[in-house]
């Protein structure tokens, strides 16, 4: 059938003007984030950014063309100020483009961080209707959905106390909700799943999956890129105001990956640090047999060796190694996890080696944070301090459990057994 | 758990539309429901002074009001009686100094009742024209993280002093009980009169609160400004004490022929105040128009601005 896409956005842009005029007003963070960087670089004659002109403008967003399909659930991803939330205030009308255009076929209803509408005096029933119509929602269909999202927020008792008494948690949980129930045909979600504690989340989260199954067009943006990984089935990827990727979930969050991790050698040294117990002096990255190297194949041990110094006699010293892959922490492991007990370290230098199983890590990218530290205290943390990738080249294309893009984050180590009973 | 039946209360067509119920939890497919109408987000060229939206929000438009009230009297000890506390003292004043002191003219009237009947839509349209003026940059979390028709906020905010005004129009009455007033058919005109005080304060509230956004100066004229506007327009001495050269000038002041057509229509003066009564009507239109026009002009990037 021939379906004409919900979304379409053909070259939209949209421009700001840096500080002339009478802006007196501050920009939203996501224009600052990208206005004030190249603009102090700009001034001290350095490195030119493309996007900020002479005239004192600047390119928020540009030369944006994307389709969305009907019920495709869209991941926008990019670093700060890369334009995503340009974006979403544009087609969800806040702001207007300065040239382009895009096309929305449906109702729109935008979570552009939850609890905008909230008023701190009036209490959690008339924030929960005056919320829900600002967000678009008629009286009836408020009193019709009411008593799930109290539910859903848990805040049943505190439903007669004015917000402001309530505290953060509570606040966040009732604004989510009221959102959460909002049925437009397309909702556009930014940040939302920032806030609250863990198991909040995850009640976002799978109320999010549902919105998604239930056939609605969804634009979100997060800095979860697990969330975005399980959630989207597409994504495009923003850099400086431009869209420099667009396709499956895996791929883009790869080349996001590749993009924010600068960082890329076999060998890397950091600079001591005066008057520390303990510093970090470098970490080796190599293939298992021990030859030097950032790519190694999915069917090849990894081996990451940690160079550091103890400076006095220390005990309960640990370190650890943390292997992310898209932002999701995948394993985290300590030197001393099959010790009994730890013994005191003496001053010196060591080597650790610590050895990644050949056919446990899926392929991608993956960033190591390395940090050392007393079981009271972190002396020395390292994020991002390396990067490797895993390639699948070598494996065999009926091993479908290596595939990166199936859910779960490495391997499954497990194994199958079947037997015929009848 | 999806609607399939469209509420009363409607917002926007689109945002409550009913959906057609998929049992087997599949994705409607385009053929089987109806597209709400195409939004096209493109640089504004259109001429529109979003009346249209306004009245599609007007379930918003009654909750944000209703909030304004709300909020108003929230933690106060004396509540909406500050409504009546504020004419009153003003009324008190004048009596004194202008009434009493200075025996200024008040068209044959007593001059509390006269006072009060020109302070009742004096402070309807002060505090209408103060509270839209300053409705967006109040409410400027909602403007830059939502999308709504803009034009909600100054019209509500003006729409929510509307209870106040019934209130201290009650004393206004009682007052005129207690003189033995009684008013005259023009009484017929009075709700005329508010409507024109109230459109007189939203033509220059819609215009302010659009510049507000821009423009912060603002918060230290607008005060200054309502304050010199009531000693502009005769709410505390009579028409007939304007020299007649300077008349044209005042008919200017749209709350001139608002106030004097208001005390007309209540206490039944002997002559209807004509040509100033129409000046006010044209002038508040004209205001009323442009400020729309720039609003809806510039409302589109208050989001970037405010």
């Amino acid at each position: 059938m021939a379906t004409t896409p919900i979304i379409r956005v053909e070259g939209l842009g949209k421009q700001y003007k840096l500080g002339s005029g009478v802006q007196y007003g501050r920009l939203s963070e996501a224009i600052t984030d990208a206005v004030t960087k190249p603009f102090r670089r700009g001034r001290r004659g350095g490195e030119e950014d493309p996007a900020a002109r002479d005239d004192g403008t600047l390119w928020s967003l540009r030369d944006i063309d994307f389709e969305v399909e009907e019920s495709e659930v869209l991941g926008i991803v990019g670093r700060n100020g890369a334009g995503k939330t340009t974006l979403l205030k544009l087609l969800s009308r806040i702001t207007e483009p300065t040239e382009g255009r895009a096309e929305l076929q449906g109702s729109v209803g935008s979570l552009l961080e939850v609890g905008t509408g909230f008023h701190p005096e009036l209490t959690g029933r008339e924030n929960v209707y005056l919320n829900g119509a600002i967000l678009g929602m008629g009286k009836a269909e408020i009193t019709s959905k009411f008593d799930e999202i109290v539910e859903f927020a848990e805040v049943e008792r505190f439903m007669g106390t004015p917000v402001k008494r309530y505290s953060s948690g509570m606040y966040v949980r009732l604004a989510f909700a009221v959102s959460a129930f909002l049925e437009p045909e397309i909702l556009i979600v930014d940040e939302v799943l920032a806030v609250g504690d863990i198991a909040f989340q995850k009640k976002c989260l799978g109320k999010m999956e549902d919105v998604a199954r239930g056939g609605r067009t969804v634009l979100f943006v997060s800095h979860n890129m697990g969330a975005v990984a399980e959630l989207c089935t597409r994504a495009i990827l923003l850099e400086k105001g431009r869209k420099i990727s667009d396709g499956g979930v895996p791929q883009v969050l790869d080349e996001y990956t590749r993009m924010m991790s600068s960082r890329r050698a076999t060998d890397v040294e950091f600079e001591a640090r005066a008057g520390t117990l303990v510093d970090i002096l470098g970490i080796r990255l190599a293939k298992a047999d021990g030859e030097p190297s950032t790519a190694v194949d999915i069917c090849d041990g990894v081996r990451i060796s940690v160079e550091y110094e103890v400076r006095t006699r220390l005990h309960g010293l640990q370190l650890t190694v943390t292997l992310a892959r898209n932002m999701v922490d995948v394993t985290h492991s300590f030197d001393t996890d099959r010790l009994d007990s730890v013994p005191p370290v003496d001053p010196g230098r060591y080597i650790a080696h610590y050895t990644v199983p050949p056919m446990f890590l899926k392929a991608g990218i993956y960033t190591v944070r390395v940090g050392i530290g007393t079981a009271e205290e972190l002396l020395h943390d390292l994020q991002g301090a390396a990067s490797f990738e895993i390639d699948d080249l070598s494996e065999s294309t009926h091993f479908k459990g290596y595939r990166r893009d199936r859910p779960g984050h490495v391997i499954s180590p497990g194994t199958w057994e079947k037997e015929k009973v009848q | 758990m999806l609607p399939t039946t469209t509420t009363q209360d409607e917002i926007e067509d689109a945002t409550v539309r009913a959906r057609p119920e998929h049992s087997d939890g599949r994705p409607p497919t385009a053929e089987a429901r109806v597209r709400s109408a195409t939004i096209v987000i493109e640089p504004t060229s259109r001429w529109s002074l979003g009346l249209r939206e306004l009245w599609a929000y007007k379930s918003l438009l009654y909750f944000i009001a209703w909030r304004d009230v709300k909020i108003r009297y929230t933690q106060t000890v004396f509540g909406v009686a500050w409504a009546v506390i504020q004419p009153v003292m003003l009324m008190i004043v004048f009596s004194v100094v202008l009434g009493s002191g200075l025996g200024v003219s008040s068209d044959g009237f007593p001059y509390p009742v006269f006072v009060l009947a020109g302070l009742v839509p004096w402070t309807l349209f002060a505090r209408s024209l103060d509270a839209s003026s300053q409705s967006l940059v109040a409410s400027a979390p909602m403007v830059e993280k939502i999308y709504f028709p803009r034009l909600i906020l100054p019209v509500a905010a003006a729409g929510s002093i509307l209870l106040e005004f019934g209130i201290s129009f009650l004393v206004l009455l009682a007052m005129m009980v207690w003189y033995g007033i009684v008013p005259t058919w023009a009484v017929v005109f009075l709700p005329l009169m508010t409507v024109l005080a109230t459109l007189a304060a939203l033509a220059f509230g819609i215009w302010l609160s659009a510049l507000y956004v821009r423009y912060r100066d603002l918060r230290h004229a607008i005060p200054f400004m309502i304050q010199f506007w009531l000693f502009a327009t005769p709410v505390a001495y009579s028409q007939s004490a304007i020299p007649d050269s300077v008349k044209p000038l005042f008919a200017l002041n749209p709350m001139t022929g608002a106030v004097e057509g208001f005390r007309w229509a209540l206490l039944g003066a002997d002559t209807a105040p004509g040509l100033a009564l129409a000046a006010s009507v044209v002038v508040t239109l004209l205001v009323l128009i442009s400020g729309l026009y720039y609003f809806q002009r510039t409302s589109r990037t208050f989001a970037d601005v405010i």
